[in-house]
């Protein structure tokens, strides 16, 4: 008992002592507190009610996961679009976002703002992958259609945005080409802070090209920037879901093209099912905690 | 002559990058120039259509590049402006304001929460830390609902702050700052405790300008954010909506005629952005860390 009182003291000096601290983190913890955790707290216990939104929530135990696990066919193909899209579009982007913003610090100053520009232009407007739209549009006027008749490698145009055989394959370029993202901006500041000293101070022991400069220098003085970059690409590429319904429409044809995402869309904000959408995004919410604790794990192998 | 010229040159390069081959720097231009072309695509079809004719923009098939460029739909969107219950500058002053104090105040409550969890390690500062990186990970679409209940019961419906004050706490700032701070060495803060600097003074005074490249991303992830929001959940007042609201206002209330004009929109509002973006981006680029910041 006096033990476990003496603790208790120990860490109220340490509070005390680190009030300095506590007040500097104060403001962003009481609005984060306020406006996100909480949201996120009242949004789990709606998974385990049914809330149309009309009528006050009605407590319903698991059946929302009991439903969206046993019964639920739309989910499991969701499910599984989810996976390919996160397992291809998650890592390819990521490395595309490192060596784009790796490649383009090689450039003279003048035009790294101008490539910068370029490869984040898909990031920077509203929607931009509306444009696809048109470039992949079903008849022989889309520009891909267009080109493949042209050149005579296609008879009759492909009806890419709603044959199931195509669908996820043009959804995985968009997705691809979005990527470069806030992980790649953040990649970008990152290699600008990287002394000039210490790749001088490489070369002088004996750094041949640009691939050693980049294992020895560059990778392990970029692991803070590197683990926030593969937190953005988790985020982005579980989270598909405005782009398939933009470009393959909702409901795509045999649901080839859904995602949890748009299967949350779905029931949050076409059927007013809040508790089952709610249950739909507190799973993926795991598994997104899950996947990132593996990457983390993973990176903090990196270099060691 | 030619040849001391020559050979001046070629130190020069050999001085700047020592490590690179003239065949492997001509490889990365030019397979930055083939990828460029794929990622810049909307900004050129931004610009093009924006000065297209209507007969252009029902081209088919559709053409990227414009052919006889007018003005013409920057002047019906200007007449339409005119037209608008409120005085258009009125939208504009609210996206203004929500942008200009939802990024400085992100920037300051994020930062100073990033201090102290990158460089003290205090009760509950690792937990912390590890609910704010997952909290991004939680879908916003069902947060919709739970938000408005919070903000009616603080009664801020239907104000700015319903906006501008969540925005101030937005997880990926806090990220991202102590991401940045992590790599200034213990020792910089010592040195100065020693000279007898309060926290407050080490946080403005030397932390800050050392994460400079950092705080210009936060802005831009901020304004690129916050520029853009509609806020129709939250706000009714016509007086208080914001520039994105009121311009694809103007856009949907038209008929099929109006297309030139939704193209000039999309061109009108990626403006401020795309010049914070090119001169932050620029400031960035010269942030010559000849030293570094780390030991």
């Amino acid at each position: 008992m006096g033990v476990k009182f003496d603790k208790w003291k120990n860490t109220l000096k340490t509070i005390w002592k680190c009030r300095v601290q506590y007040a500097f983190l104060l403001p962003y913890a009481l609005i984060f507190t306020i406006f996100f955790v909480l949201p996120v707290i009242i949004s789990i216990v709606y998974s385990f009610t049914y809330y149309n939104v009309l009528n006050p929530p009605e407590f319903i135990g698991l059946q929302n996961y009991i439903n969206l696990l046993l019964a639920d066919d739309v989910f499991l193909i969701s499910v599984k679009n989810t996976f390919v899209l996160a397992v291809i579009t998650g890592p390819l982007g990521y490395i595309m976002s490192f060596m784009f913003a790796w490649l383009i610090h090689e450039l003279p100053r003048f035009l790294k703002t101008i490539f910068v520009l370029i490869f984040f232009a898909p990031s920077i407007g509203v929607n931009t992958f509306m444009l696809f739209g048109t470039l992949f549009s079903s008849d022989s006027y889309g520009w891909v259609n267009a080109y493949l008749m042209d050149w005579s490698i296609t008879s009759a145009p492909i009806f890419w945005l709603t044959d199931p055989t195509y669908m996820m394959t043009v959804i995985i370029i968009v997705v691809l080409w979005m990527s470069l993202g806030n992980g790649f901006l953040s990649f970008i500041a990152g290699l600008q802070t990287i002394g000039k000293d210490q790749y001088e101070a490489a070369y002088v022991d004996g750094i041949k090209n640009r691939w050693q400069e980049l294992w020895y220098i560059t990778l392990p003085n970029m692991k803070p920037m590197l683990l926030f970059g593969a937190v953005m690409s988790i985020t982005s590429s579980f989270t598909v879901g405005e782009v398939a319904n933009a470009l393959c429409g909702f409901p795509s044809t045999d649901y080839a093209a859904s995602t949890v995402v748009t299967h949350l869309t779905d029931y949050g904000s076409l059927r007013f099912d809040m508790g089952y959408a709610s249950a739909i995004a507190s799973l993926l919410f795991l598994v997104m905690i899950l996947a990132k604790k593996a990457i983390v794990t993973m990176l903090n192998k990196l270099g060691t | 002559m030619g040849l001391n010229m020559n050979r001046g040159v070629r130190m020069k390069i050999k001085k700047r990058k020592p490590n690179r081959s003239i065949w492997g720097d001509g490889f990365v231009l030019v397979l930055l120039v083939g990828a460029g072309w794929f990622f810049v695509l909307p900004l050129l079809y931004a610009f093009n259509s924006a000065f297209k004719p209507l007969d252009e923009i029902f081209l088919f098939p559709p053409r990227l590049w414009v052919n006889k460029p007018t003005l013409d739909n920057f002047a019906d969107l200007f007449v339409l402006m005119s037209k608008t219950w409120i005085p258009f500058s009125r939208y504009i002053f609210n996206t203004v304001f929500i942008t200009v104090v939802g990024t400085l105040g992100h920037l300051l409550v994020a930062s100073m929460a990033a201090y102290v969890l990158s460089k003290y390690d205090f009760p509950g500062s690792k937990a912390f830390f590890t609910i704010v990186v997952n909290a991004l990970m939680f879908t916003p679409q069902v947060l919709a609902i739970p938000n408005y209940l919070v903000m009616t019961k603080l009664g801020w419906v239907n104000t700015y702050w319903a906006i501008i004050v969540p925005a101030f706490a937005a997880p990926i700032g806090l990220f991202l700052m102590k991401q940045f701070m992590e790599q200034i060495p213990d020792a910089l803060i010592e040195a100065a405790k020693v000279d007898g600097a309060k926290e407050l003074g080490i946080y403005f005074k030397i932390i800050m300008p050392l994460v400079k490249p950092a705080s210009l991303t936060l802005s831009i992830f901020s304004i690129l954010n916050l520029w853009n929001t509609r806020a129709s959940n939250f706000i009714y007042d016509e007086e208080l909506k914001t520039l994105p609201y009121a311009l694809s206002q103007i856009v949907t209330g038209g008929q099929i005629a109006r297309a030139g004009v939704s193209a000039a929109v999309t061109l009108f509002i990626l403006i401020v952005p795309l010049m914070f973006f090119i001169s932050a981006q620029s400031s960035i680029i010269e942030t010559m860390a000849s030293s570094g910041i780390k030991e």
